[in-house]
């Protein structure tokens, strides 16, 4: 299941502004490949994270965001959010994006399908 | 006990407080078993830490915190306490003590502790009630419940350190207070015009009205105080007036003894009086012609009052230099020696506006003479230690004013952190001001004594065990000396990794120093992280909203989810939404509205609850809006089966159909639901209500049941089922409706204050004790309505449909929406 995804090759895509995202919070980008968390923190960075815990599948999105990281809301893994990975002794990775900001606007790096490009 | 103490000599000790208790431990190290011991104690408790007292008035510390000796102590080294007994008089030649209670003891040797009283200045009404002075545990206790039974001004006469310690805690507790001082500076006994100027202005800014050159001409009331009168013909309006005008040494006794006395108790060297059967301590003595109302005179006073008393010889005491700290958190002030300034004194002045701080020190022949240091005080016992020790400033005094972290005495490097400044004192740097232990010692005790913990180097060495503002420091030498092997051990678990501070003190701290945002939690109270974590964020958060109930704003990003988005997550990520059902009744018209409502957002599973709800299985997040319009519509509100808060209010039918009901627990259950719904409590709040014994509502396993009898109801609390069943407990049983209502505020509020955040009512109460609720809740009717009141207060803010404002589009609407889709 764990996604490679690196940043040739792909498409970037505006999703919206960073502002649409409260402080310490995140928002849903639904896509063909399944839904995508895009993470604000507290100081304003930006992260992409497949929205799927790697313990349980808890949508990652809907949990507590502290300094560069969330814990899931379904059994408080907490998952660092420049790696999608799990931290402390817990094992697993959610995956990533990448995920760049200009002007305010956030821009997710996809692989689509050519069709949809 | 008499075969085994035969032989000994007596000591009686009068007074007992912190000079004369430490001469005892200081005796017990020499030799403990020379002398039989009695204490008399003229108030009720066992030895606190009377400096202390100013951090309990605000709210601080507690009373048990501040205890320095608890009854074991006592009894483990066999000394005889004898509380609430004041001593009368002394007979020299039979060698006797006689309380008011009528006791005697008799003595070989006698040791006079009395301390002082406080000055009261001579003005009419001086006697009125509500006139008290700041001086024992009984004088806060006073104040405390002033302050809590709506009294709303407060005069302190006296602007030296221990008035505005007073005026602080008072402001604290949420009284209006005016500072009344005579002369034209606040303590100009310890700071110089400038500092005292910054100390008034910073007392302003927290709403303390400061009159200097103010002198007071009567205390107006008739039956209790009223209000102060100045002599220019001022009138000040007063509920409670402290009198902080200063000590003097309590001699009576002495002087009816017939021993010599001047200002104080006059002792010699090895603090003898004239009589040389009896020794006196503490601030009741006159030494070298100085009184001392400090703490640390009086610890150099016990050691060398212990060595006579043990027989060992030593230097005996030679007189002290003083430093002084203000314990009003938020205020560093440290001052020592004399600034007066003079011919041939030289000032180094230091200022920094921005920052608000301004250091000066009194040089006298290349020495120093006095410091008073305002807003950063960390070189305090730097400066101190060169003033005690009249050290040679001149090679280093163009940085002298910067401190002791600009390089001095490390070759010119500076320390990188406070612990490489620590490092780099010399051992004979004194670290505790308050009981004279040096660095060495510390460092001494802990390699020979393997100490580990705080608590150990205090047991040893006494070093930050009195007003405890040198901790840091001492941990640090923990820290030097154990590296990885030690780790701060506080007393009680801390919240999370994220600070050192347990659920209490945070609770207490948040009220204490008037902390009204979670950052400002976290700066105030030194968080470990920049915004905390998913376990303190949401206690926080809740600490806060009970606190200030109307004035703090939800922090929804530090809510777990089902309380931000007011639905309860499943494991595929979907939600169920219940609805509330008023005491567990419905509607037909209810009933169609969900039927339409799954129908149309073809939600899979349909459930009763064990709370007598209809839960809704499966709902996506962005449908949440729309099927909550939908039940709104048809009067149904959230049941917040997600929240920390109130669920379920559990009904049995009563008497209104049921034919062994005594009471209609059904409208008994509506209203309670009516009046609690929506209240965010530290974890969820189930209650129940049956209409006779039979209990068919199961009330005794709830957080508050009901169970109606023949002539009222009977309330239990702090039952559960789920993981750990616990059955309730009685409460008390009342009479009418109201009082059901009543008694349910006041518990849950009580509930609300003091339990940490997921706590349920039963690991609560049985931390607390089931005496301790009954007290608060059916004993002080008084206490009872205020924590209602406060319940009812609160509720204002909380009883809003989170539904509603979110259905309506206007709350959130960021939450149940995709931020985009592609692809």
């Amino acid at each position: 299941m764990a996604q490679d995804i690196s940043s040739i090759d792909v498409s970037w895509i505006e999703v919206g502004k960073v502002a649409d995202i409260p402080p310490a919070g995140a928002r849903v980008v639904k896509s063909s490949q399944g839904d995508i968390a895009v993470f604000r923190t507290a100081d304003d960075a930006v992260f992409a994270v497949r929205d799927r815990c790697p313990h349980a599948g808890g949508p990652l999105s809907q949990g507590i965001v502290h300094d560069a990281r969330v814990t899931c809301p379904l059994h408080n893994w907490v998952i660092d959010l420049a790696s999608g990975a799990a931290t402390g002794p817990d094992e697993g990775c959610a995956g990533t994006y990448p995920v760049r900001v200009e002007d305010g606007v956030i821009l997710l790096g996809l692989k689509l399908p050519a069709a949809a490009a | 006990m008499n075969m085994m103490t035969r032989g000994k000599e007596r000591l009686v000790l009068v007074g007992n407080g912190m000079a004369g208790i430490r001469t005892i431990e200081e005796l017990l190290q020499r030799d403990p078993d020379r002398y039989e011991i009695t204490v008399f104690g003229a108030e009720p408790h066992v030895n606190y830490n009377r400096i202390m007292l100013s951090p309990v008035l605000a709210g601080e510390k507690t009373f048990d915190q501040i205890i320095l000796n608890d009854r074991s102590w006592y009894q483990d080294n066999n000394v005889t306490l004898l509380t609430s007994e004041k001593v009368e008089t002394i007979d020299r030649q039979a060698r006797t003590v006689t309380s008011a209670g009528g006791q005697t003891v008799g003595y070989d040797r006698l040791l006079l502790a009395t301390g002082s009283d406080p000055f009261i200045i001579p003005v009419p009404g001086r006697g009125l009630p509500g006139v008290v002075t700041f001086r024992d545990m009984f004088d806060v206790e006073v104040m405390l419940r002033k302050a809590a039974d709506g009294g709303r001004h407060a005069v302190v006469i006296g602007g030296g350190l221990l008035g505005l310690e007073a005026a602080n805690g008072l402001a604290v507790n949420g009284m209006t207070v005016t500072v009344i001082h005579l002369m034209g500076t606040v303590m100009e006994r310890q700071l110089d015009e400038a500092a005292g100027f910054l100390l008034q202005r910073e007392l302003e800014s927290r709403g303390i009205e400061v009159i200097t050159k103010a002198n007071t001409k009567a205390i107006l009331g008739g039956d209790h105080v009223t209000g102060v009168l100045l002599e220019d013909g001022r009138e000040i309006l007063a509920d409670l007036v402290v009198m902080a005008v200063g000590i003097r040494p309590n001699t009576a006794l002495a002087k009816a003894a017939g021993l010599a006395v001047e200002r104080g108790v006059v002792v010699d060297d090895h603090m003898v009086t004239s009589d040389p059967a009896i020794l006196a301590v503490g601030e009741c003595v006159q030494h070298r012609g100085a009184t001392y109302g400090l703490v640390a005179p009086l610890w150099e006073m016990a050691r060398s009052c212990a060595d006579h008393l043990a027989g060992v010889a030593g230097a005996g005491y030679a007189g002290s230099v003083t430093s002084t700290k203000l314990k009003v958190t938020g205020i560093d002030l440290f001052s020592a020696g004399d600034f007066s300034g003079g011919k041939d004194h030289e000032d180094i002045v230091f200022r920094d506006a921005a920052r608000g701080v301004y250091k000066r020190i009194v040089l006298k022949d290349d020495r120093i003479a006095g410091a008073v240091l305002y807003g950063d005080t960390r070189d305090g016992t730097w400066y101190f230690q060169m003033l005690r020790e009249a050290a040679d400033v001149s090679g280093f005094r163009d940085t002298l004013i910067f401190g002791q972290g600009f390089g001095h005495g490390l070759g010119g490097a500076v320390p990188a952190n406070p612990k490489a400044a620590v490092a780099a004192l010399s051992d004979t740097a004194e670290i505790c001001g308050c009981n004279g232990v040096c660095k060495g010692a510390i460092t001494k005790a802990i390699a020979e004594k393997g100490l580990t913990t705080l608590d150990d180097v205090r047991a040893h060495t006494k070093a930050s065990a009195s007003c405890g503002s040198c901790t840091g420091l001492v941990e640090q030498l923990l820290e030097l000396s154990l590296g990885d092997g030690y780790q701060a051990a506080a007393a009680a678990k801390p919240m999370c990794k994220c600070t050192h501070h347990p659920h209490d003190d945070v609770r207490r701290l948040i009220v204490a120093g008037q902390l009204k945002s979670i950052p400002e939690v976290m700066q105030a109270l030194e968080w470990r992280t920049p915004n905390g974590c998913h376990s303190c964020r949401p206690a926080l958060n809740y600490y806060l909203l009970a606190a200030w109930p109307g004035e703090y704003q939800d922090d929804y990003q530090s809510r777990f989810v089902n309380e931000r988005v007011h639905a309860n997550i499943q494991k595929d990520g979907t939600y169920s939404v219940v609805p509330r059902m008023w005491g567990g009744l419905t509607s037909s018209k209810e009933l169609r509205a969900i039927a339409d409502v799954v129908d149309k957002f073809e939600i899979p599973t349909v459930k009763v609850t064990g709370g007598q709800r209809i839960d809704l299985f499966g709902v996506r997040k962005e449908d949440l809006p729309a099927v909550w319009k939908d039940l709104n519509a048809a009067g149904m509100v959230s049941g917040h089966a997600y929240a920390k808060g109130l669920r379920t209010v559990k009904t049995c039918v009563g008497s209104e159909w049921c034919r062994f009901g005594t009471q209609d627990s059904t409208g008994m259950g509506v209203k309670l639901e009516r009046m609690t719904w929506g209240t965010w409590t530290p974890h969820k709040v189930k209650l129940a209500v049956s209409g006779c014994p039979r209990n068919c509502a199961e009330a005794t396993i709830k957080d508050f049941g009901v169970v109606a009898v023949d002539s009222g109801w009977e309330l239990y609390v702090a039952g559960n089922g789920g993981m750990k069943v616990r059955e309730c407990d009685f409460l008390a049983k009342v009479e009418t409706e109201e009082q059901v209502l009543e008694y349910c505020g006041a518990f849950l509020q009580l509930y609300r204050e003091e339990a940490r955040y997921l706590d349920r009512t039963a690991p609560w109460v049985e931390r607390v004790g089931l005496d301790y609720v009954k007290k608060r809740i059916v004993e002080d009717d008084e206490g009872r309505r205020a924590l209602n009141a406060r319940f009812q207060f609160s509720q204002v803010f909380s009883q809003t449909d989170p539904w509603e404002e979110r259905a309506s589009g206007g709350v959130d609407a960021h939450e149940f929406a995709p931020l985009a889709k592609v692809g």
